[in-house]
């Protein structure tokens, strides 16, 4: 369509024309194998996007952890693209015990139940521990201090209720094609979850059929 | 008398197991019940980006894939390709962090048709499809306009250098591996590579490893002078758009009407995608003749069977690739390995309760997948290599200065150079 020679007069035009028609045999079947394999790729083009639309979902997906399968390894710390992690500690205040010796807040070897550094076990102080009535205590989490190196969690799992767990956080997380902290979970608790239900958090067990 | 209390038994039994198995997830510490009017606050979930605005994303490609067919085909606008290339990189690249790319789409189509549980999304899947549609049709306007990877490249083109035809035939079949090693990592479900080792990815969101910053910044150095080196030596879409694009029906054209081989447009390409006319003197001198071509094409089932025995004796060094076969080979080979309470991985396996067995099966399973796959994507490579060598002695007589359609990237450089007028 943009090869003819449209409005071209004189010499170039003859000699173009004295060529095709030499050239017109072997130009047409040349056209003609083109034409062909071209259809040949549509038609495969078509059966890719035929078989893979069998298989397709309206929504989109995101990726998300299994607070139930999480062995609280630590690498959803070092190994995300983004720095500090998408990954976040939240807390289900519904499970919540309320306790003054938190085992996600403190050393195990604390030698004070008080907000003092040496006591805490988060590395970076994103827990705030507040009073709320004698002898009970509210844990929140301070979301841009967390790192998400699950330390907290381990603590409240294997001391507590498990009220603190991992969640990853979609409006930090960028949603790689592959997501590299799923990669290198050793227990595979990383999931691609459709967007709609983006989290897995405890006590909303909605989305969990085990309890 | 027995069987009443063999009942009783199970009552109780059941009484007692079932708060075990049902409340065993619930609290040690039960919740207080509180005096002081304490409200509790909620557990902040921030929604994910919306499902409209991923079809956006769908629908902000279409446009600029038609927008840059129309510069590149229809204005030979480079002006206006060179504009869509900068919003494509502020788009697509920075504002989007460059994911959902085309080029890693691949993967995600491989994967859905080779695991049964996993599911495609239709906004990947049109990303896959598009440009290879568009391809199909008018050449690679993709790469042209529509690519963050592309873009950022050829925005940082200084002073091309032409490299020798070996050369750039030679560093042109890595695609083919990259793309092999994709597909199969892919279909395996080991890893995809592609998004592993995009070089730009970090640069795009300002925050990588220091490893990929150097091989990103080390790419846009190399393509000051060796112009777009991901696309032309990297790129595993790139083989799938030369194979769409070498059929293209409307493939865009140096000149607006008729070449007078005046060869102002030779160096114009920073590529080396400007097929030069036949000098057929030089060809009868070089006496490439048709033995030459027979004898490559017997060669060719030759490299296939290369390929194929090569891919046959490294699957077991590919499918260490993959995590469980990895542990898998670990445990067996150096059992010690249990009791270093360093070995994350190997820590975690033991305390899942899962048993050596099932491991070994699972990865006695994927090598097996492996074993089938490698020795495909060899013969694959050995039928490249062989084809390759067969299209260096195949001489198609022409008359015109031509770009080549499956290498051309539709930048549209070239057509400022024609003097010929429509």
């Amino acid at each position: 369509m943009f090869v003819a020679p449209v409005s071209t007069g004189g010499l170039i035009f003859r000699e173009i024309h004295k060529q095709m028609e030499n050239n017109s045999k072997s130009k047409n079947r040349r056209e003609f194998i083109q034409s062909g394999v071209r259809l040949s790729l549509a038609l495969a083009l078509g059966s890719v996007s035929g078989l893979a639309l069998s298989k397709v979902v309206k929504d989109d997906y995101v990726w998300q952890i299994d607070p139930f399968e999480c062995s609280q390894c630590g690498r959803c710390a070092t190994d995300c693209v983004m720095s500090p992690s998408a990954v976040k500690c939240v807390h289900a205040y519904d499970l919540c015990g309320y306790c003054d010796l938190c085992g996600g807040y403190l050393k195990p070897d604390a030698n004070a139940l008080s907000t003092a550094a040496e006591n805490q076990l988060c590395p970076t102080a994103a827990i705030e521990r507040k009073f709320i009535e004698e002898p009970y205590f509210e844990y929140h989490i301070i979301e841009d201090l967390c790192i998400g190196c699950a330390k907290c969690v381990a603590g409240c799992t294997s001391f507590g209720n498990g009220s603190l767990h991992l969640q990853i956080m979609h409006h930090i997380c960028v949603n790689c094609n592959e997501c590299s902290i799923a990669r290198v979970c050793p227990s595979d608790a990383i999931k691609r979850v459709p967007a709609s239900e983006a989290y897995k958090v405890k006590g909303d067990f909605s989305n969990n059929p085990e309890s | 008398m027995k069987k009443l209390k063999y009942i009783l038994f199970l009552v109780t039994l059941a009484i007692y197991l079932f708060p075990l198995t049902v409340e065993s997830q619930q609290q040690r510490f039960p919740k207080p019940e509180f005096e002081t009017g304490y409200e509790q606050p909620s557990t902040i979930t921030p929604e994910p980006r919306a499902l409209a605005l991923e079809y956006f994303d769908v629908l902000v490609l279409l446009v600029v894939l038609i927008l840059a067919t129309w510069f590149a085909l229809k204005t030979r606008s480079r002006q206006g390709v060179l504009w869509l290339s900068v919003f494509t990189l502020i788009y697509f690249g920075f504002y989007r962090n460059g994911c959902i790319c085309p080029i890693g789409a691949i993967q995600n189509v491989t994967l859905s048709f080779a695991d049964p549980t996993y599911a495609i999304s239709l906004t990947v899947l049109l990303f896959f499809l598009l440009p290879l549609a568009f391809t199909l049709f008018f050449g690679r306007t993709f790469c042209a306009g529509a690519c963050p990877l592309g873009a950022i490249q050829d925005l940082v083109i200084i002073k091309p250098i032409s490299l020798p035809k070996w050369l750039n035939k030679t560093l042109g079949l890595i695609p083919y591996i990259y793309i092999s090693l994709a597909v199969l990592f892919a279909a395996t479900g080991t890893d995809f590579i592609i998004c592993r080792y995009d070089p730009f990815v970090g640069i795009f969101r300002m925050d990588a490893t220091f490893l990929m910053v150097v091989l990103g910044v080390s790419f846009l150095l190399m393509g000051m002078f060796v112009a777009r080196p991901y696309c032309r030596f990297f790129c595993p879409y790139s083989v799938l758009l030369s194979w769409m694009s070498r059929f293209s029906k409307w493939h865009l054209t140096i000149t607006p009407a008729a070449c007078i081989q005046c060869k102002l447009c030779t160096n114009s390409c920073p590529f080396d995608a400007i097929d030069f006319p036949t000098n057929e003197k030089e060809v009868v001198k070089s006496g490439l003749g048709p033995k030459r071509f027979l004898a490559y094409a017997v060669l060719i089932p030759i490299w296939v069977a290369a390929g194929v025995f090569v891919g046959e004796r490294s699957h077991t060094f590919l499918s260490k690739a993959n995590p469980d076969v990895f542990l898998a080979e670990l445990l067996i080979s150096n059992p010690e390995i249990k009791n270093d309470p360093d070995n994350l991985d190997v820590q975690t396996f033991l305390a899942s309760g899962k048993t050596l067995e099932t491991l070994v099966k699972d990865a006695e399973v994927i090598r097996e997948k492996f074993y089938i796959g490698s020795m495909i994507a060899g013969g694959f490579l050995g039928l490249v290599i062989g084809m390759t060598l067969l299209n260096t002695v195949v001489f198609r007589k022409r008359q015109d200065y031509v770009p080549h359609k499956g290498n051309c990237l539709s930048c549209a450089r070239c057509m400022d150079y024609c003097p010929v007028e429509k």
